[in-house]
């Protein structure tokens, strides 16, 4: 697509000299210069760790440079905080979500627009206009809590651009949308760019940022390791340069068939009691021992409530406890620790506050699932054994992290996942569920991570994963399918669909004709 | 600004230990201060307040009295607490502990044997917890606010408390005060010395010390305690069960401040009096917090109060200093040991010059 490359020789709208951050025990940003023009969209790239996030807070005021200096139009600017930076016309999106869960969509927008903006209720007609404008629907009124990742993402967005905005920063925007929901996306910011805004753009799918943006800053350990074209590199030339060698990053892994089925699911209907969640109705769904089954489908469409029923969050009533099964024993009416005896290992959508307690050292954090592995004798905890297996996830999943005692809150997002799938796999479960495994991950991690999806499943284990990312759904799913609206598709091999296919799915058309022509990616 | 805090990112361990001698050197100067302006010699004051009542054997026993239900108070608060179950209702509990014990004994003044005791001390325990329970049911059943049942659960205890003292557990023989009988010699604790008001109640103490310490830092109980306090959906998605830790907690604590209650009647009292706690269930939340819900912290801190008390007391008597000044000695002591704790996580940075004002400002004037 064509993107109009700004005019060069204009003042940039911010230009960044040697910005240098220190933190105790690590050096995030070392010297880095960048430069973005008005109207440019402006990627950022790195793994985990390369010290984007740092980078990204100092741009928006959150956290203080200790050297270099900041251009804001030219003019040299000191920010102390994001008030001040937003009052300059800097928004940010923030990859985990700054909304408080109990007021409503025009309260939150509201609060972070300060006291000038309005009433929440005066700004419900502009969050409906804006929100229409950018393909993004979403109720004013609604409550945060009652909203899945996706839409919480939908607001995020619409805060910043409610005000009138001369840079936006966006961390990672795409990764809960669907490929559709990314394509409007993009639309909206290539408008906005198109008005002069400019946009700095954090992502790690390196094909949405070739198609958007008009140049690229590649950050690794800290320092820019190169400054690019997008659309003028491959996706192994941009990997290397993030992560220095790109050998076994994007792989094809073969598929596999499976053997018996291990979850059974038959005919399980929820009805929820939130009024603006999602009921189930109707899923069949059969994952076998030896096989990754992948479900995809927009946030929001029953993938919360179905992760609460088979992690034994949500509990059915003994009468129905057959409707989910583990390898012929009816489970739905357990609790989530007798589900585990049998076999179940669970990765939630929320790393923090679910997955992992964030205040917590890694161990604790290894002993919150691992509990029912002879970690605990008479009621006492075993810290030894505990010690061990915490470091055996470390070393075994390549978790950088300064010792097991560091708090699950200090690890980057990457980082931190690699430490709960690693938990997870050496509980050696029988059935895996995985919530968005790769969500927010860098390449580097995200490859680890399917790697060792993949060796799991050839030790014999059932995996689920449920995911908004299709590029992973297709990579490691041996058979696919996806939810919309509470119901679930019926289940296709991977090799006999495609994105067109699955599109159809999660848009509720479930009846795709299955002509020969469409079975060839 | 000139001075500036910056997380540290992790616990500093040589501030976890400095912190507490910060607060007493920066508690003693200004206390000095305070009382040289008043007109009092300082040195005088202070050894007045803090080193003449533990100066003899007596002193000591009497501050270990003082002690005792703050300590059992605080450790039961310290379990709950973790859990971030808010139960202020460690008075009422101390004071349906008492009640429930002075009920028996009263009937049991002529058993002579030492279950008497036993049987008291069980009840007031059961008492304790049973009024705990109150809480944990409406909690767990009805979503109530442990915070403010546990409260309103307070002043009925304490009305109950007065009720029955005026009323059925008055002694018949007493001339009408509004206290009970005497208890039975078999159903006091026994004093640990000759001299001074020491009791048994200690040994109580330190086992409940070890107990919570087990509870708190070894047992899986405890780190799942710890753990719905920390984050209520990771407890539930690997399944603890939260109503049962619920209960779990606040049983322990209402049974520890229910053996405090009971320890007083059956020990330095000896009988029901309306007067029975000065506020041990209130001072106790502090306690408990300034020792960090450590139980080891909470014994240091849990004497020191106790040693406020007294050194006040004292004061006054002999110094004549109003009640006021010996009250604001306290609330700067624990002042200055919560800001201290303020440096186990944050690090103090003096800047010498004034950051530079940039042009910021005139832009952000312009964008608005």
């Amino acid at each position: 697509m064509p993107n109009a490359i700004p005019i060069p020789d204009q003042t940039p709208r911010l230009q960044l000299r040697t910005i240098t951050k220190r933190y105790p025990g690590c050096l995030a940003n070392d010297a880095i210069d960048l430069s973005i023009a008005p109207g440019e969209i402006h990627a950022l790239l790195g793994e985990n760790g390369a010290g984007k996030s740092t980078l990204m807070k100092i741009i928006y005021g959150v956290v203080h440079a200790d050297a270099g200096e900041m251009l804001w139009q030219g003019q040299r600017v000191n920010l102390r905080n994001p008030a001040q930076a937003r009052s300059l016309g800097i928004g940010m999106v923030f990859q985990h979500f700054s909304l408080f869960e109990t007021l409503s969509v025009a309260q939150n927008i509201a609060l972070a627009m300060g006291a000038a903006a309005g009433t929440p209720k005066q700004l419900e007609p502009k969050i409906r206009e804006v929100s229409q404008r950018y393909g993004m629907p979403l109720e004013p009124e609604r409550l945060i809590h009652s909203l899945s990742i996706g839409e919480r993402q939908r607001v995020e967005i619409i805060r910043c651009l409610m005000q009138d905005i001369r840079l936006l920063i966006l961390d990672e925007p795409t990764s809960v949308l669907t490929p559709q929901e990314a394509d409007d996306l993009f639309v909206t910011l290539r408008r906005l760019a198109a008005e002069g805004c400019s946009i700095l753009f954090i992502s790690h799918k390196l094909g949405e940022v070739r198609a958007l943006c008009h140049s690229a800053t590649v950050l690794r350990g800290g320092r820019v390791a190169g400054h690019c074209v997008p659309a003028e590199c491959s996706d192994q030339q941009l990997a290397r340069l993030m992560v220095g060698e790109a050998a076994g990053l994007i792989t094809d892994y073969p598929k596999a068939k499976g053997t018996e089925a291990f979850l059974q699911i038959k005919g399980l209907s929820w009805h929820n009691p939130d009024p603006f969640g999602c009921s189930l109705t109707d899923i069949d769904l059969e994952v076998r021992s030896g096989e990754i089954v992948g479900i995809a489908g927009v946030a929001g469409n029953g993938q919360d409530e179905l992760l609460a029923l088979l992690s034994g969050e949500q509990r059915l009533s003994h009468d129905a406890g057959a409707t989910i099964s583990f390898g012929g024993h009816p489970v739905a009416h357990w609790p989530p620790d007798a589900r585990r005896r049998h076999g179940l290992a669970f990765v939630p959508a929320e790393r923090l506050g679910h997955g992992a307690v964030p205040e917590l050292s890694l161990a604790d954090n290894a002993l919150l699932t691992a509990f029912q592995q002879g970690l605990v004798s008479k009621g006492l905890v075993q810290r030894r054994k505990v010690e061990a297996l915490a470091q055996d996830i470390i070393q075994r999943f390549g978790v950088k992290t300064p010792d097991s005692q560091a708090p699950a809150r200090s690890l980057s997002g990457g980082n931190l996942q690699k430490f709960i799938l690693g938990r997870e796999i050496l509980q050696q479960p029988k059935l895996l569920v995985a919530a968005h495994p790769t969500w927010g991950v860098d390449v580097g991690a995200a490859a680890t991570i399917h790697r060792a999806l993949i060796a799991l499943r050839d030790a014999g284990a059932a995996i689920l994963v449920i995911s908004e990312d299709l590029d992973e759904l297709f990579q490691i799913g041996d058979r696919l399918g996806a939810l919309c609206g509470g119901r679930l598709s019926p289940l296709q091999a991977t090799a006999d669909t495609c994105l067109i296919d699955v599109g159809g799915w999660m848009a509720g058309r479930f009846d795709a004709p299955q002509s020969p022509a469409s079975a060839t990616l | 600004m000139l001075l500036s805090l910056e997380p540290r990112g992790q616990q500093s361990r040589l501030m976890l230990w400095c912190s507490p001698l910060l607060a007493a050197v920066l508690t003693l100067s200004c206390g000095s201060l305070l009382f040289a302006a008043l007109g009092h010699d300082p040195l005088l004051t202070l050894q007045t307040l803090l080193i003449a009542p533990v100066s003899d054997g007596y002193g000591v026993s009497e501050l270990l009295v003082k002690a005792l239900p703050i300590l059992l108070c605080a450790l039961g608060l310290a379990v709950a607490y973790q859990a971030r179950i808010w139960n202020i209702g460690a008075e009422g509990q101390l004071l349906i502990g008492a009640l429930a014990g002075s009920a028996l004994a009263v009937n049991i003044i002529d058993m002579q044997s030492r279950w008497a005791l036993v049987l008291i001390l069980l009840t007031g325990t059961l008492a304790g917890a049973a009024w705990a329970g109150l809480t944990a049911w409406l909690r767990t059943r009805f979503n109530a606010n442990e915070i403010l049942t546990s409260i309103m659960l307070n002043y009925i205890a304490l009305n109950l408390l007065l009720f029955c003292v005026h009323g059925p557990l008055k002694d018949p023989d007493g001339f009408n005060f509004p206290q009970s009988a005497m208890f039975g010699d078999a159903s006091r604790l026994p004093l640990l010395m000759e001299d001074g008001r020491i009791h048994v109640g200690v040994y109580f103490a330190l086992l409940a010390l070890v107990a919570v310490w087990v509870l708190l830092q070894k047992s899986f109980v405890g780190f799942q305690i710890k753990v719905l306090g920390l984050d209520k959906r990771a407890a539930g998605f690997v399944g603890f069960r939260e109503k049962r830790l619920i209960w779990l907690a606040l049983l322990i604590s209402g049974g520890l401040a229910g053996l405090a209650g009971v320890c007083e009647v059956a020990g330095p009292i000896g009988q029901l009096v309306p007067q029975v706690s000065p506020g041990y269930g209130y001072a106790a939340i502090t306690v408990a917090f300034l020792g960090r819900l450590n139980p080891i912290g909470i014994l240091f801190s849990s004497l020191l109060m106790a040693l406020l008390y007294i050194g006040g007391e004292n004061a006054q008597m002999s110094m004549n200093l109003p009640q006021a000044i010996t009250q604001l000695f306290q609330g700067m002591m624990l002042f200055f040991l919560l800001a201290s704790d303020v440096l186990i996580l944050y690090r103090p940075r003096l800047n010498l010059r004034w950051p530079r004002r940039a042009p910021a400002t005139a832009m952000q004037a312009g964008a608005l």
